[in-house]
């Protein structure tokens, strides 16, 4: 079921920019200012952020993250140091990485 | 020959009905939920998109392309591993999926989804979502249900109150709530921030009010005190049903009487406590059409929706949301519900 609701309505994961909205959400704004936020952050139109040909290439550029494990590319917590920077927001596993390794 | 539809029914059952049948579920359904809600019924153009949506030749419909929303999980890492049965750990489940799942967000549970519980195995679990946390990118919550049942004798320290109340002991009662509330604020506060400190995204209160009015009572007052300890973290409350049971009745929030809110009230007291994304819940009939459970879901959910300042997630599980009660629900009903939610009720989120 949770596959039919991905596919009939949500906004696609690391293969578009769902995780980023939810990040927004996570911060109280509803979906249409998440959606604005995001956008304005990455300079790419809202139709653009469940769109997985620009976002991924974006993504790519940007090295936040994507469903394909490759070579020489972030993944996991090195992703959320950018996506911190980035959106403007807090992580709480990035603050927790940086008390751990003393940065 | 009056040509008829194929449809769904909440026991999620295959179902033939004409165009006039639908219609007339339809406007029952909304009426119904305007009744209960005392809040405004579907328009006759929300009506009619409704009908279009239900009566779609297509098996499987979608939301049209901008109008996607992001999707948020209760029982997260439950379900792979241990409802599919599939041989996983939970950071396998969690990072299947954001990688081939592509979910929005997730969240990591323990098999005993209740915050009590937990305290014993704090130490595992905080070690689980820190591990989790160095390898996914998508938003991870921790998440269980504050289930106040578990503070009742014999398991409990509390005296029960589903046995004292038909035996006519309601202060009794009463009291054996009140002092379970405060129980479950400290272990749900305390398992909750050992969570955050371990880098949890956020904190997800799940099946708010199973127990009544007390549970719901605990869970705002809850986060109440995780809010202003961690302001910049999220924390997602998702409803057990369609209105807070008054198993209490005299609890308040605020000031407000808790019993009998439906989910535009209820949404109301969730982000003054500071919520911040609310998990709507309305209960399937599974006796009656999807047509007729969906124009109810619609009037409660657009409501909530239109009275909240933060995000609405609908809780569309199985026998919620207007989908069928049944473990494995049609993709084909919930594929209506989702795009109707979205698109007529302007949720937030699923």
């Amino acid at each position: 079921m949770a596959v039919t609701h991905e596919s009939t309505a949500g906004m696609g994961g690391i293969r578009s920019a769902g995780d980023l909205v939810f990040r927004m959400e996570l911060q109280k704004m509803k979906i249409n200012e998440a959606k604005k936020y995001v956008a304005e952050k990455l300079r790419v139109s809202v139709m653009d952020l469940a769109d997985c040909a620009v976002m991924k290439d974006l993504r790519e550029e940007l090295n936040i993250g994507t469903v394909q494990s490759r070579p020489d590319a972030g993944v996991g917590i090195q992703t959320k140091f950018r996506i911190a920077e980035l959106l403007g927001v807090p992580i709480n596993s990035v603050d927790m990485f940086k008390r751990q390794a003393g940065l | 020959m009056t040509k008829k539809y194929l449809t769904r029914y909440g026991d999620n059952y295959v179902g033939e009905l004409t165009e006039a049948e639908i219609r007339q579920d339809i406007e029952d359904g909304t009426l119904d939920a305007a009744d209960r809600g005392q809040i405004p019924a579907m328009s006759q153009d929300e009506m009619d998109y409704l009908y279009e949506i239900i009566t779609s030749p297509q098996k499987i419909v979608s939301v049209e392309p901008g109008k996607e929303v992001v999707v948020s999980f209760d029982a997260g890492t439950l379900k792979l591993p241990t409802r599919n049965g599939i041989p996983m750990d939970r950071l396998q489940a969690v990072i299947t999926q954001e990688r081939a799942l592509a979910s929005d967000s997730t969240e990591l549970c323990h098999v005993d989804y209740s915050y009590k519980p937990i305290k014993p195995i704090i130490s595992e679990e905080r070690q689980a979502m820190e591990q989790i946390q160095l390898m996914t990118t998508i938003p991870v919550l921790y998440g269980a249900m504050p289930n106040l049942g578990l503070y009742t004798k014999p398991d409990g320290p509390c005296d029960n109150w589903a046995e004292l109340l038909p035996a006519g002991k309601i202060t009794e009662a009463m009291e054996a709530q009140e002092e379970a509330v405060e129980h479950a604020i400290k272990d749900i506060v305390f398992v909750a921030s050992s969570m955050i400190e371990s880098g949890a995204d956020g904190i997800n209160l799940d099946t708010v009010g199973a127990s009544g009015d007390a549970d719901v009572k605990a869970s705002l007052e809850a986060v109440r005190i995780l809010s202003k300890k961690y302001p910049t973290t999220g924390f997602e409350v998702g409803m057990a049903g369609e209105f807070n049971l008054g198993m209490h009745g005299e609890l308040t929030f605020d000031g407000e009487v808790l019993a009998g809110m439906y989910p535009h009230k209820q949404v109301l007291m969730a982000q003054q406590a500071g919520v911040g994304i609310f998990g709507m819940a309305v209960n399937t009939n599974s006796s009656q059409s999807l047509a007729w459970n969906l124009a109810r879901v619609v009037t409660f959910a657009k409501e909530t929706a239109k009275v909240a300042t933060i995000p609405v997630h609908a809780n569309v599980g199985m026998g919620v949301g207007g989908i069928p009660l049944s473990i494995i629900p049609a993709a084909d009903a919930v594929s209506r519900v989702d795009k109707a939610l979205v698109e007529i009720a302007g949720l937030d989120g699923l």
